[in-house]
């Protein structure tokens, strides 16, 4: 198993860590204004994610991110499944060649493309959108334009995605259950851009103790997170 | 509530258990899913016509699995959508390499785990269409929802859609015939109680002894508007002004209707309705072609019932009149 796909595995584990200690929060945030499942089909389908990703042998990043997203499609109801473990399926093909700048770029305008086309939801609709893409604009740029390390354009993307929850709150939701409510969704945090953003932290925090352990500073600057190979693997 | 079930958790998958068993040479279900499809699937040469959503509305969608219907159901836990891969399954199992129609009904899960599946299954080069029926016309499209929901005009397009797939029809034709039924049909629903989902225990909203709730769906979702309960006649006359309002159909138009019971009501209450809504169309000089009264697509046990009014031509008329042998619905 290579540097890579240990790395990516960990990620989806610490995911799966994550999301069962903010069940309750998530919970609290979507009975204000859905159906008050969010913050366990998350913690749920992480789970069994990470218990998937965990049985398999030798393989390459690509596969791991595409069980994550098949396993998500069938564990979580509603409108998550496709949205979150859909959108993953999608745009893991555009990894096949492992995590470089440019395949990760792909990456996130693959998912984002996918989560919008599939919810037919634009920003201001007060929904996960809000979060991502602010995320995803933030980190290709910051790679594309400012030339800066993979590792940094995805700390810039989780501010952009924490500003973009925080939009949420005084808007109102047009998509989603909680279009329902009208005006009454003003003033509520959305579950799902908060559950993005929670996935993009860990992503942030796990790649940094990664990078940290194996002395990123050594590593080359066009491919910050493309390790060594493991000799071991 | 009192519920005739065993551990709540269990109840769909006794229930899929339990439709297989009542029809072993017609119906199997796919290992480990909620997908259950027609014995013979893929028919040869047929385009496939397969619908699916929530539990809780039985006999929709399983109940019209067979000749002249439905290939196959996939259905999820008590109102919530299957996951996309039961959709895929379900798809798959159903294409006899002529194509597959998908008859989604308009709530957001549906919809995009159905959309999911679809993309997925064309990778792999079945021919997918899809139509999304939203048929309720309580709940207009505005900036506050979604879209219409779709209800019990779902299983007209089932039957249509069938009966086209069954002569022969190709793909597009097929959905052609299912779209021209979402363009003329139109429904609405009224509740008398609450239901009771299983896993819950209690009704999922409160409902006084003298209330109604007008322009519900079928998920116990709140309608648009909460009255004194009255008579029998005055509802339906509530109902039936709103689908015609919305229907707005030329004098002499032919119809076909459904008063479609929600799970609690008894068909006698269903027939007192038939009869004023037959004196309604009368009086305004629509003719009815065709009337169904019964269970069609419910909501677990809500007393109430849902009326719905389809336009049809020569060539929805004929297609109706087509043979059909499915559980719940059958013509000779």
């Amino acid at each position: 198993m290579t540097e890579q796909t240990a790395a990516v595995k960990a990620v989806v584990r610490a995911i799966a860590e994550r999301l069962e200690a903010e069940r309750e929060h998530l919970t609290d945030l979507d009975s204000a204004i859905g159906d008050a499942d969010h913050g366990g089909n998350m913690a749920r389908g992480w789970a069994e994610a990470a218990t998937a990703v965990e049985d398999l042998d030798d393989t390459d990043v690509a596969t791991v991110v595409k069980t994550a997203g098949r396993t998500l499609m069938s564990e979580v109801g509603g409108a998550s499944g496709p949205l979150y473990g859909g959108s993953l399926v999608f745009a893991s093909a555009e990894l096949d060649d492992g995590l470089t700048d440019e395949t990760l770029v792909a990456f996130a305008e693959t998912y984002l493309e996918k989560v919008t086309d599939r919810g037919d939801a634009a920003v201001g609709d007060q929904t996960m959108v809000d979060a991502l893409v602010p995320a995803v604009h933030t980190f290709k740029k910051s790679i594309e334009v400012d030339d800066l390390p993979a590792i940094e354009a995805l700390a810039k993307a989780v501010d952009a995605a924490e500003r973009g929850v925080a939009f949420t709150v005084p808007i109102r939701a047009s998509k989603g259950r909680a279009s329902y409510l009208g005006w009454r969704s003003v003033g509520h945090q959305d579950p799902g851009a908060t559950s993005t953003l929670f996935i993009l932290e860990t992503l942030l925090a796990t790649t940094r103790e990664r990078l940290d352990a194996d002395l990123a500073s050594s590593v080359d600057a066009t491919s910050p997170v493309t390790p060594e190979e493991d000799p071991e693997a | 509530m009192k519920k005739l079930i065993n551990d709540p958790e269990d109840v769909v998958d006794e229930m899929l258990d339990g439709i297989v068993a009542a029809h072993p040479e017609r119906i199997r279900r796919l290992s480990g899913t909620g997908v259950l499809v027609r014995d013979d699937a893929p028919v040869d040469g047929k385009v496939g016509v397969v619908s699916g959503g929530g539990s809780g509305h039985e006999p929709a969608h399983a109940g019209y699995i067979g000749d002249g219907m439905l290939d196959g159901a996939a259905a999820g836990e008590v109102f919530s959508s299957p996951t996309a891969n039961e959709f895929e399954d379900l798809i798959t199992a159903c294409d006899s390499g002529e194509g597959v129609l998908a008859v989604v009904k308009n709530y957001e899960g549906d919809v995009m785990n159905f959309d999911t599946a679809a993309e997925l299954v064309e990778m792999e080069g079945t021919d997918v269409a899809t139509v999304v029926v939203n048929d309720d016309v309580a709940v207009e499209d505005s900036e506050y929802t979604s879209g219409r929901r779709g209800v019990c005009g779902t299983v007209l397009v089932h039957r249509v859609a069938g009966a086209k797939a069954a002569m022969g029809a190709d793909l597009d034709e097929v959905q052609r015939v299912a779209q021209k039924v979402i363009d003329n049909v139109g429904t609405m629903g009224v509740a008398l109680t609450s239901c009771t989902t299983p896993e819950k225990g209690d009704p999922t909203f409160d409902l006084g002894e003298d209330e109604i709730e007008v322009g519900i769906g079928i998920h116990g979702e709140p309608g648009v508007e909460r009255t004194t309960h009255t008579s029998a006649d005055a509802i339906t006359d509530e109902l039936t002004d709103a689908v015609l309002h919305d229907l707005d159909l030329d004098e002499g138009a032919e119809v076909l209707t459904i008063v479609n019971g929600m799970g609690g009501t008894p068909l006698m209450e269903l027939y007192v309705v038939n009869r004023r809504l037959q004196e309604l169309l009368g009086e305004q000089a629509i003719e009815t072609w065709d009337t169904w009264v019964g269970e069609y697509m419910t909501s677990l046990d809500m007393a109430g019932c849902s009326i719905t009014i389809c336009s049809v031509d020569d060539e929805l008329k004929e297609l109706l009149d087509e043979p059909v042998d499915t559980p719940a619905l059958v013509k000779p």
